[in-house]
């Protein structure tokens, strides 16, 4: 696909409003697209969002200073038009756009980018983005020197601080103000808000919500952004979510017409839309940024620990049974059986979607039982005949190998991933059962009672950067998964893990951290304590009819540019 | 006797159909967790005796599938690979009966792998999932039907011909069980039992709960016949000469019950069954990978398995003769059980 670059026009003739021109196709204005969600969004209020469905919404309302090209992965100029970086790398020096209104029609200035970053960094408004403005414990500085200058001050040299701004939505002051002074602003922005109480800076501003079926948005008559031909954006003038709850569902109301986009599909809903698409674009926009993986539980044997589980954990904590198992599991039938070919094997936390931070070092082996079967008699694993005619792995102790894999189970994917690695391991004597789980209960014993031998689980990089994955790499992580939250790093590895990705934050330049990320990516895969398995494509759907479809494989990936997303001609009459 | 002449036609089907089951190692030509991992989704292999050339085969056979390019799940035939079945063929290992290890199947194909029912989504063989399956299901239905009918009879008959308190106590006890969601009884038995349970562990737990939870119906039912029974002229004539009440039951009542108990056997058969494939369907039965019919059937919760691979419904069609005998012999029971009422 074309990535089409943003142009931004140093001085526009109209003095008064700066806006940003957008290339791309120059559409048509009207019409409504309509989008299905997996679950009503829990929240229109960014300070408190943390579910996938929120933010999709929010992302359409809402705006940020500077922001992420999900074509190219790169920073481009947002509402601030430009930045300037000192040349310590302390002080980034930000101007704002001239002449931006919220959606309600108030101007914006340096006040309400102060307000913002006040309450973000205010402990008590409990904003999840509070931790990445935050360095080693000390938080960003913000200082206002005209209504369209600021000056961010970071306490340490950080390399990519601009791309921090990516997602910091601008809040409003005059609406937010009062509420956050009496401490009520996370309450505020629930879907039942009346549109009139409710602005953003995004393309699209809050028209109704019905419970349990729709929200609908409707243009932002004060957008910043324009196509080429200086027409304002958005296009559209209705956006609007459905509230589908499950992915056959939804690829059924694609199918029949009542939604006009689809995005996050499994392979096989993919194949069923492509083979009979008549008036629909099926595009699989290529690998994206989710890894799936499995883990064993490491975590220190707490008091709770059964004795079961601390048996097996002698065998997880051997390097050489990770390395075996990581050996043994056929990650080429994963891709083709799993996403019927749409995929990567993966060998590595960087995903080939993400091109610049991927370790091209990375060793990837074939599966070898050869190499396999050596590495478990080296660590004093022996086959001997277990209670069925086939030969059973035994540890040093004559013990079967036999443990469980938990997996959630609304996620078919990795159940079926769950089940090929079961019979790899079969096939060397292990005995492995498959749990699937519901996603809450498992999540409470990976990180809170650690009672679990196995996991398979996936995460989505909400960026290409490394920082976005912070909380895997470091062992004080809550998403460390194979031991989370650790007071001190339980192993010398884990802390020369840390001691890498804590210095490649404040690298200053590209390369030198590349270099610091490849060799923690190259710990990572010496001591497999996640062994990756694949990464889906991202496979999205439009109907013909919706013009400027570009999907990207970064979130949201067919709504990243929703302000230019407008209908045909003839399909706009037809909705009138 | 007409009656018991067609009674014997449906048992003679059952037997036949369940000792294919039985011998599914034979029947079935794979085994049933072998995964074939270059061919998922397989559509089945159709039976030729007729090749391209227009020439007949005495020995049926089959054409080797081929991907279509650039598809995952589209197969075609390529008549240029012909597949002659052959009869008695030593295959994988397995054990006939659970302990007699052979390698002898009723057919296969040499070199390549055959699929005459398809393949699933791990390139596993449909049939021998079908066969092997069954083991499980019927297996599961049969002892569930017998643990809940020797509860139930037990029940009804304390129920029925002691009376006074002791059948109020207990039928109120089975109205209690009848009016239990037992679905959510056992999602949450399920929570407590650790985490993974062995596929052994599942089937008994499966059989445990459908025998503790159906015995309330089949209980009310023989108490209704025992008390029937109990006012019979030649129960009361007995009584009067001084049979004592276990001489009773074991002599005069439960004989009268027999029949009911055999008709209601032949249909708890069945719904055993179902259950237990309600149960797999939902993701509580037996585990992956053993097979049992509502594991196979649990693949067409996904809407694109429904459009797009019409092989998996079979599995449905072919337990049907299951189901088919049982009922038919269940009314066949009955007509038998009671030719007056019926008027035969």
């Amino acid at each position: 696909m074309l990535a089409r670059r943003l142009v931004a026009l140093p001085q526009q003739k109209n003095a008064k409003e700066e806006f940003l021109v957008l290339s791309g196709d120059v559409g048509h204005s009207g019409g409504r697209i309509v989008v299905a969600l997996r679950a009503e969004p829990k929240t229109l209020n960014p300070l408190v969002s943390v579910d996938a469905n929120s933010r999709e919404v929010i992302g359409a309302m809402q705006a940020d200073l500077v922001h992420i090209n999900r074509v190219n992965q790169l920073t481009e100029p947002a509402l601030a038009k430009s930045w300037k970086i000192s040349p310590d790398g302390l002080q980034y020096t930000l101007v704002l756009r001239r002449g931006v209104r919220f959606s309600d029609g108030h101007p914006l200035d340096a006040d309400d980018v102060l307000f913002t970053f006040q309450v973000y960094l205010d402990e008590k408004a409990h904003a999840p983005q509070r931790d990445l403005l935050l360095f080693e414990g000390k938080p960003i500085n913000v200082r206002k020197v005209d209504s369209q200058t600021i000056i961010f001050q970071l306490p340490k040299p950080y390399g990519v601080a601009e791309r921090l701004f990516d997602g910091l939505a601008i809040l409003p002051k005059h609406l937010l103000e009062k509420p956050y002074e009496e401490g009520k602003v996370g309450q505020l922005g629930t879907l039942a808000t009346p549109p009139n109480q409710w602005a953003g800076l995004g393309p699209f501003r809050l028209k109704e919500y019905v419970a349990g079926q729709r929200l609908v948005l409707e243009r932002n008559p004060y957008y910043w952004k324009t196509d080429v031909k200086a027409n304002r954006l958005p296009y559209l003038d209705e956006l609007v979510f459905l509230f589908v709850p499950s992915a056959d569902a939804q690829v059924l109301r694609f199918q029949s017409g009542e939604t006009d986009l689809i995005s996050r599909l499994g392979a096989e809903n993919f194949s069923v839309l492509s083979r009979e698409q008549k008036d629909y674009t099926m595009v699989d926009a290529g690998p994206g940024l989710e890894y799936n993986f499995l883990f064993f539980n490491l975590s220190e044997p707490g008091e709770k620990t059964s004795a079961e589980t601390a048996q097996k954990q002698k065998w997880f904590r051997e390097v050489k049974f990770r390395q075996a198992v990581s050996a043994a599991i056929d990650r080429e039938a994963i891709v083709r059986l799993v996403y019927q070919g749409r995929g990567s094997s993966l060998w590595g936390l960087v995903t080939p979607g993400n091109r610049r931070w991927r370790d091209d070092k990375l060793p990837h082996p074939a599966r070898s039982l050869d190499q396999v079967r050596a590495l478990l008699k080296g660590a004093g694993f022996s086959w001997g005949a277990g209670s069925s005619a086939e030969s059973t792995l035994l540890d040093s102790s004559g013990k079967p190998v036999e443990f469980s894999i938990i997996t959630n189970s609304s996620n078919a994917d990795r159940a079926k991933m769950a089940a090929l690695i079961q019979d790899d391991l079969k096939q060397l004597g292990m005995r492995v059962q498959v749990v699937p789980l519901e996603f809450r209960s498992l999540l409470d014993r990976v990180t809170q009672t650690r009672e679990y031998d196995a996991c398979v689980l996936g995460i989505v990089g909400g960026d290409a950067d490394p920082n976005s994955d912070i909380n895997v790499w470091l062992s004080s992580g809550g998403t460390h998964l194979w031991n989370p939250s650790q007071a001190h790093p339980a192993t010398a590895w884990e802390a020369e893990i840390d001691r890498l990705i804590n210095e490649q934050m404040y690298a200053r330049t590209f390369e030198q951290r590349k270099k610091l990320y490849d060799r923690a990516q190259e710990i990572l895969w010496d001591n497999q304590p996640m062994i990756f398995l694949a990464s889906p494509d991202i496979l999205t759907g439009a109907r013909k009819t919706v013009g400027n479809f570009r999907p990207a494989v970064l979130e949201p990936y067919v709504l990243w540019n929703v302000e230019q997303l407008y209908l045909r001609n003839d399909a706009v009459n037809a909705t009138r | 006797m007409k009656g018991k002449r067609t009674i014997s036609k449906w048992v003679v089907l059952l037997l036949a159909l369940h000792a294919i089951v039985i011998f599914a190692g034979f029947f079935a030509p794979y085994d049933p967790a072998e995964q074939d991992r270059k061919n998922p989704y397989l559509p089945p292999m159709r039976v030729h005796f007729v090749d391209a050339q227009g020439h007949f085969h005495a020995r049926p056979f089959v054409n080797s599938l081929q991907l279509r390019e650039g598809t995952f799940d589209q197969y075609k035939e390529n008549t240029a690979r012909v597949l002659p079945l052959s009869f008695f063929v030593q295959g994988p290992r397995y054990r006939l009966l659970g302990f007699v290890p052979t390698r002898l199947h009723l057919f296969g194909a040499e070199n390549e792998r055959i699929y005459l029912l398809g393949s699933d989504s791990y390139g596993r063989d449909q049939l021998s999932r079908f066969l092997y399956g069954g083991q499980v299901s019927l297996l599961s239905g049969l002892l569930g039907a017998g643990i809940t009918l020797i509860l139930g009879l037990c029940v009804g008959a304390l129920a029925g011909f002691y009376g006074g308190w002791r059948d109020h106590l207990l039928m109120r006890l089975a109205e209690l069980f009848l009016a239990l969601p037992w679905l959510y009884l056992l999602f949450a038995l399920r929570a407590f039992l650790p985490l993974a349970v062995s596929p052994l562990q599942a089937f008994f737990l499966i059989i445990a709960v459908l025998g503790a939870v159906g015995w309330a119906r089949p209980a009310r039912l023989f108490r209704g016949v025992v008390l029937s029974a109990k006012e019979r002229d030649f129960v009361r004539a007995a009584r009067g000469f001084g049979a004592t009440r276990g001489y009773l039951l074991r002599r005069h009542i439960l004989p009268e019950a027999s029949g009911v108990l055999l008709t209601q056997a032949a249909i708890l058969v069945p719904q055993f069954v179902l259950a237990e494939m309600t149960l797999s369907f939902l993701g509580l039965g037996v585990p992956e990978p053993v097979p049992s019919w509502g594991n196979l059937l649990s693949s067409l919760q996904q809407y694109s398995v429904l459009v797009s691979y019409w092989w998996m419904y079979l599995p449905a069609f072919i337990m049907m003769p299951f189901f088919l005998g049982y009922l038919g012999l269940g009314s066949r029971l009955q007509e038998y059980g009671e030719p007056y009422k019926i008027g035969k």
